[in-house]
């Protein structure tokens, strides 16, 4: 016998969200900074977009056949997975390594866990971090330089990241002993070149994986998925509040509070990170203090790995480290039962 | 109790890695290319055997009471024993290899066994047991091994595979491969189980 009513206990939110509309509005965020990827790294970031999402669409149908599950492939999680791991590779990567990351994020980081919902990790970032240790030299040299624009013209022969750039001037100007006056005198320069170039980075003007080079075109995306209350202000919020404060009083070669904050902010891919990944619904806490938690930390690791680790970018890291240890915060944070 | 059963129990239905997970350190940690998982494998199956041996003949004499660090000296001498050997003989395997030979004595394979069988049975079937299991852990290493090694460094017992063209998936050489390939055997070893299962309860 069935009943004509859905019965379920409490409580009962009646909404027109669904996974479906979640994805899709997330998609829909991402595109105006693909597009603009477009214009800045050329026609092959199409590519490396299209493979990365029919890898991890195609993926996650075969995953389903085989461990005989419904397959939910219009959920458009898979597409999500696939675009934004396309954003997290350098242009100028072979065409097959957006497709290896791709079917390794959805088997390694989704699928051998129990599918959409049980992952506790972002799938994405997965496919990122092993593509990362398999083929560093690929994942971090960048050959593609940015369209038009350069970070006056450090990037124009190198096409390095500015974060590549900072690394490696901040190491010369910390150990200005090891090296000739000649060559810190002209880090101190390009250094103050970095710093400088703030509307470059904010548009995005400037060389880095796919996705992320431009804060503008995130942050409206960002907007639009705050004002559907897609993602909450706090992780975002809490993450750059975080990196903000760490590199502003530990990031200078001056001593403590030289460092310049906007510049770590804009630069790498803190923006896509903290507004995109860091946000994942499936795995970050649920409680109020517990999405603080999470901010904090993310912030944290990334200023770490970015200032004194061996990588100069640690968003990716930073997050997949916060991932794990959201069941534990949420754990902590528990918020008491009222009247208990 | 039948000599087949005892000896053929380590290979898959009581192996050691993929069915006990017992001693994954050295599996985990050494499995990265061919020959070293060759080198632990044999190391291995010589203390297993030997030490269940001693084990078994001196199981009347030994009180229970302070057994655990009975059997771990017995298996530290017969360590030893192949850590020295290994350094003469061997030198660049003993170098690759390093920490993890002296580690088979912490090995749980070796004192599980020793606990659970050696002590329990006469030597004939200890020693058929300790050749049986480690045989089984020298068979599973050479398993992943081959995996990591032909993903991650493009050979096998150091011939080149694959072409030039081949760029080596990295991470397989590294901790994070171990842990990858381990998993997928270890379900894959699951599926075929349950499958063989539900074909049982079927017929």
């Amino acid at each position: 016998m069935s009943h004509p009513f859905t019965i379920s206990p409490s409580p009962h939110v009646r909404d027109d969200d669904s996974i479906q509309r979640i994805m899709f509005s997330v998609i829909l965020a991402l595109l105006p900074a693909g597009f603009y990827a477009m214009y800045l790294f050329g026609p092959r970031v199409i590519w490396l977009n299209f493979i990365a999402i029919g890898a991890a669409v195609i993926t996650e149908v075969l995953c389903q056949l085989v461990m005989k599950r419904p397959i939910r492939i219009s959920d458009g999680s898979a597409i999500l997975t696939g675009l934004l791991l396309a954003y997290n590779i350098p242009a100028s990567t072979p065409l097959w390594m957006p497709a290896v990351g791709s079917i390794v994020g959805i088997l390694v980081g989704k699928q051998v866990f129990g599918g959409i919902g049980y992952n506790p990790m972002n799938p994405a970032l997965v496919g990122r971090a092993f593509l990362m240790a398999s083929w560093p030299v690929h994942m971090t040299v960048f050959n593609i330089a940015p369209h038009g624009g350069t970070l006056s013209g450090i990037d124009a022969m190198t096409a390095a990241t500015p974060l590549n750039a900072f690394k490696h001037i901040r190491s010369i100007l910390l150990h200005a002993d090891q090296y000739t006056t000649n060559e810190v005198a002209e880090a101190s320069v390009t250094l103050s070149k970095l710093y400088g170039s703030y509307s470059n980075l904010f548009i995005g003007k400037v060389g880095g994986c796919i996705g992320e080079t431009s804060a503008l075109l995130l942050l409206i995306g960002a907007a639009f998925l705050m004002s559907r209350h897609i993602i909450g202000w706090k992780i975002p919020f809490m993450y750059v509040t975080t990196v903000f404060i760490l590199t502003w009083v530990f990031g200078g070669v001056a001593g403590l509070f030289s460092g310049n904050p906007l510049f770590h902010i804009l630069s790498g891919g803190l923006i896509l990170g903290a507004f995109y990944m860091a946000t994942d619904m499936v795995t970050t806490p649920v409680t109020f203090k517990g999405r603080i938690l999470f901010g904090v930390g993310c912030g944290f690791f990334t200023v770490v790995i970015r200032l004194w680790g061996g990588y100069p970018e640690g968003v990716s890291y930073a997050i997949l480290l916060m991932n794990l240890t959201t069941p534990l915060i949420d754990r902590l944070t528990k918020p008491k039962v009222f009247g208990g | 109790m039948s000599v087949g059963k005892e000896f053929i129990k380590g290979m898959v239905r009581e192996n050691p890695v993929f069915r006990l997970l017992l001693g994954l350190c050295p599996v985990l940690a050494t499995s990265s290319s061919v020959m070293n998982a060759i080198g632990m494998g044999v190391s291995v199956i010589f203390v297993l055997v030997a030490s269940n041996t001693l084990v078994s003949l001196l199981r009347n004499f030994i009180p229970p009471k302070i057994r655990i660090p009975i059997y771990i000296s017995i298996i530290a001498t017969f360590v030893t024993v192949v850590d020295l050997i290994m350094a003469g003989f061997f030198p660049d395997l003993h170098k690759s290899l390093g920490m993890f030979i002296k580690l088979i004595v912490v090995n749980c394979i070796i004192l599980g066994r020793a606990e659970a069988f050696a002590s329990k049975n006469n030597t004939f079937y200890a020693i058929i047991d300790g050749l049986g299991m480690g045989i089984g852990f020298t068979f599973s290493m050479i398993i992943i091994a081959t995996i990591r090694e032909l993903l991650g460094n493009g050979t096998w017992l150091n011939m080149p595979v694959f072409g030039t063209q081949f760029e080596p998936v990295l991470i397989f050489v590294l901790a994070p491969g171990a842990f990858i390939t381990l998993g997928f055997i270890i379900g894959g070893m699951n599926w075929l189980d349950h499958r063989r299962a539900a074909i049982a309860t079927k017929s």
